[in-house]
């Protein structure tokens, strides 16, 4: 074999090298974050399947370390052979479940409605309520950010218990859609200045009412930032822990205030446990996975211009 | 003077004196009934008169029939400016209902004594709460906390700022990796608390703790001393709320053109000078964004600690939040707890008008 006609210089070689390492720097470092984010999730799920020595042992990877075992989703009625029979702490489970569901849902549609007929007429026309002016206004609703729930906290106890709304999901939907409101319009607003005025002229000149416009034309362009601001919503309130702890009992309480008791008199059986905040998380899981797209289109509104 | 609207319209309003008089009179008719059903109430509440009411519903119900009536006026009296304003108006409504108010009433029950497990009712007491405040160490050290996690936020914001700087460079599976990246943040505080913080770090058991114990820490307890607990509780947040700041960090490096960082390299800078003379100084106003909203966010930090430590040791990963809500539970007094609301609130509204000033100035792009 004779020497190639064309080879790479010393200097060229190095730099491939050089490029290696930092390719392989750049993995790592990604890998290993990745196991960060992860292995929570991981632990959760698996510890769901444990028995009692399992945890003691600490044990990591199912059927190496130790055999599945359906105890945390048996107790809480969702395990194969309790599903078909009657359990209390599955209906239990269910009713929070769709606290949580009904309550998420309904405050971020909520929001999203309010939010996005203000931000579009924060971001088309010119207001004057009394000395408010259009970024006055703007301002106003964005300050609601900074509002810390705590100082609404203890008011809308007193107010909402001469009200007979505690413990109730009204009550927490308009709660929730309060603190989600200010992002709604953030996002929304930013959705519809990037949208161009001609289209909504055009449809007036056609006849159309502003009204129409907006649900016949603007409403569709406008959809995507729609469901960036809804999904944003829902994750947030679906987390939500502190209103719910205050202000619900019995009948209205969400997931996180049912994972957040599970203090057992013997200890923490850390099966069900798992089991429990595992179904808690799932469905937001399964959302980000799914819909990743929206959030991080939600998230990053207005931040770059 | 008086700005335009973006969209034109021209529409001939021909309102009649009479539709402008109906307009008018439903305000005016409907605000008369919510006065009527307040003071029928207000008088029942002070025993003046009974009329049967049990709670404070029908109030309410007429306050949401005058926020209708007033709606369905603008269009009545104003044509279609009315129209427009229908846009804005019910949420500004919504809102100024729900805080507005509230903050009011706040203000009242800040300076009474008032527990709601008592007959007494409330009662009012003029400074006294604010007095209790003065030498209440516990609140000056959730506030003094609440400084120490706020500063944690520069230590969150350096590790965003590589793992979008990661992100974004040419990798494989970078979807995989985003969405591996982004999902602490759909996880709900409570359950994280629990099986993260409670489960994980647990000090038998625990693969955090085993993990420690093979690195060498005899005896890892987390929530042990008064420093690392506090520092455990920021890490737990931190894990939570890094990839919002990854993400719209991510976005900024997205949006800066590549001509800028490949002409920086054809002038011989290398990634180091590249990075601190283009990418930083143009991520500023980005950063300055991130940092502030994180900022707001972690001023509502609660759930963590409630469920975690619920403030211990000492007091030492209190939050305002978390001692207010202590606060209530435990005494199930109104009125204070308000007051360190409300005093909070203040310090929030002037610490953050400040910064928002600062970083006005920091972030204006250098020309």
């Amino acid at each position: 074999m004779s020497d190639a006609i064309f080879r790479d210089s010393d200097v060229d070689l190095s730099f491939r090298a050089r490029r290696f390492a930092g390719k392989t720097v750049i993995y790592t470092l990604l890998i290993a974050w990745a196991i960060i984010c992860l292995f929570p999730i991981y632990w959760t799920i698996t510890t769901s399947f444990k028995t009692a020595p399992n945890v003691m042992q600490g044990a990591l990877i199912p059927w190496a370390d130790y055999v599945p075992a359906w105890l945390g989703w048996r107790s809480l009625g969702l395990s194969p052979d309790t599903i078909g029979a009657e359990s209390t702490v599955r209906s239990e489970f269910m009713k929070r479940f769709l606290n949580s569901t009904i309550a998420s849902i309904a405050s971020s549609s909520l929001a999203v409605i309010l939010g996005s007929l203000a931000a579009y007429g924060l971001s088309r026309f010119s207001y004057k309520f009394g000395y408010m002016r259009n970024s006055d206004i703007s301002f106003f609703f964005l300050s609601q950010l900074i509002l810390p729930p705590v100082v609404l906290a203890l008011p809308f106890l007193v107010l909402y218990k001469q009200l007979a709304l505690l413990d109730t999901r009204i009550g927490l939907v308009l709660l929730y859609t309060l603190t989600v409101l200010p992002i709604v319009i953030w996002i929304m607003r930013d959705q519809f200045e990037s949208i161009p005025t001609e289209l909504e002229e055009a449809a007036l000149v056609d006849g159309l009412s502003i009204w129409g416009a907006f649900f016949s034309v603007i409403l569709p362009i406008a959809l995507p930032g729609m469901v960036a601001a809804f999904i944003l919503s829902l994750v947030l309130t679906w987390n939500e822990y502190f209103f719910a702890a205050l202000l619900t009992s019995t009948h209205a309480n969400t997931l996180p205030v049912m994972v957040a008791s599970q203090t057992g008199s013997q200890g923490i059986s850390w099966w069900s446990m798992a089991a429990l905040s595992f179904a808690a998380i799932l469905p937001l899981i399964v959302l980000g996975v799914a819909l990743e797209r929206y959030l991080i289109k939600g998230m990053t509104a207005g931040a770059v211009k | 003077m008086s700005q335009a609207d973006l969209l034109h319209v021209v529409t001939e309003d021909d309102i009649s004196d009479r539709r402008k008089l109906f307009g008018r009179a439903i305000v005016w008719a409907s605000a008369l009934v919510v006065a009527l059903i307040a003071a029928a109430q207000t008088a029942q509440q002070t025993g003046i008169a009974d009329f049967g009411f049990q709670t404070w519903r029908p109030t309410l119900y007429a306050y949401i029939l005058w926020a209708v009536c007033l709606c369905w006026s603008q269009v009545l009296v104003r044509g279609e400016q009315g129209k427009r304003t229908l846009f804005v108006l019910p949420a500004a409504l919504f809102v100024i209902s729900l805080t507005v108010f509230p903050l009011l009433f706040g203000l009242i029950i800040a300076f009474s004594n008032w527990n709601l497990s008592s007959p007494l009712g409330r009662q009012f007491n003029g400074l006294d709460n604010v007095r209790q405040m003065w030498s209440d160490p516990f609140y000056w050290n959730a506030l003094k906390n609440m400084v120490w996690y706020s500063l944690a936020i520069l230590v969150e914001y350096a590790i965003a700022f590589g793992l979008a700087l990661l992100l974004a460079a040419e990798i494989r599976a970078r979807k995989f990796f985003r969405v591996a990246f982004l999902l602490p943040l759909m996880l709900s505080p409570v359950a994280v608390s629990w099986m993260v913080g409670k489960s994980m770090l647990e000090i038998r058991f625990g693969p955090i703790a085993r993990f420690a114990r093979w690195l060498g820490w005899d005896n890892p307890s987390f929530f042990g001393s008064p420093e690392i607990a506090r520092f455990t509780i920021m890490v737990l947040d931190a894990w939570t709320f890094i990839p919002f700041m990854m993400i719209m960090i991510l976005a900024g490096l997205q949006a800066i053109p590549k001509e800028l960082t490949e002409a920086a390299k054809v002038d011989g800078a290398g990634p180091w000078t590249t990075f601190w003379q283009i990418t930083f100084p143009l991520m500023l106003p980005v950063s300055v964004t991130a940092i502030l909203i994180r900022i707001i966010f972690k001023l509502k930090l609660a759930d963590i600690v409630i469920n975690l430590t619920a403030g211990g040791p000492g007091g030492a990963t209190d939050t305002v939040t978390s001692f207010i809500f202590r606060e209530y539970r435990d005494r199930s007094n109104v009125g204070y707890g308000t007051l360190l609301a409300m005093i909070y609130l203040v310090i929030i509204i002037v610490v953050m008008t400040v910064l928002m000033k600062l970083a006005e100035r920091f972030a204006r792009p250098r020309t």
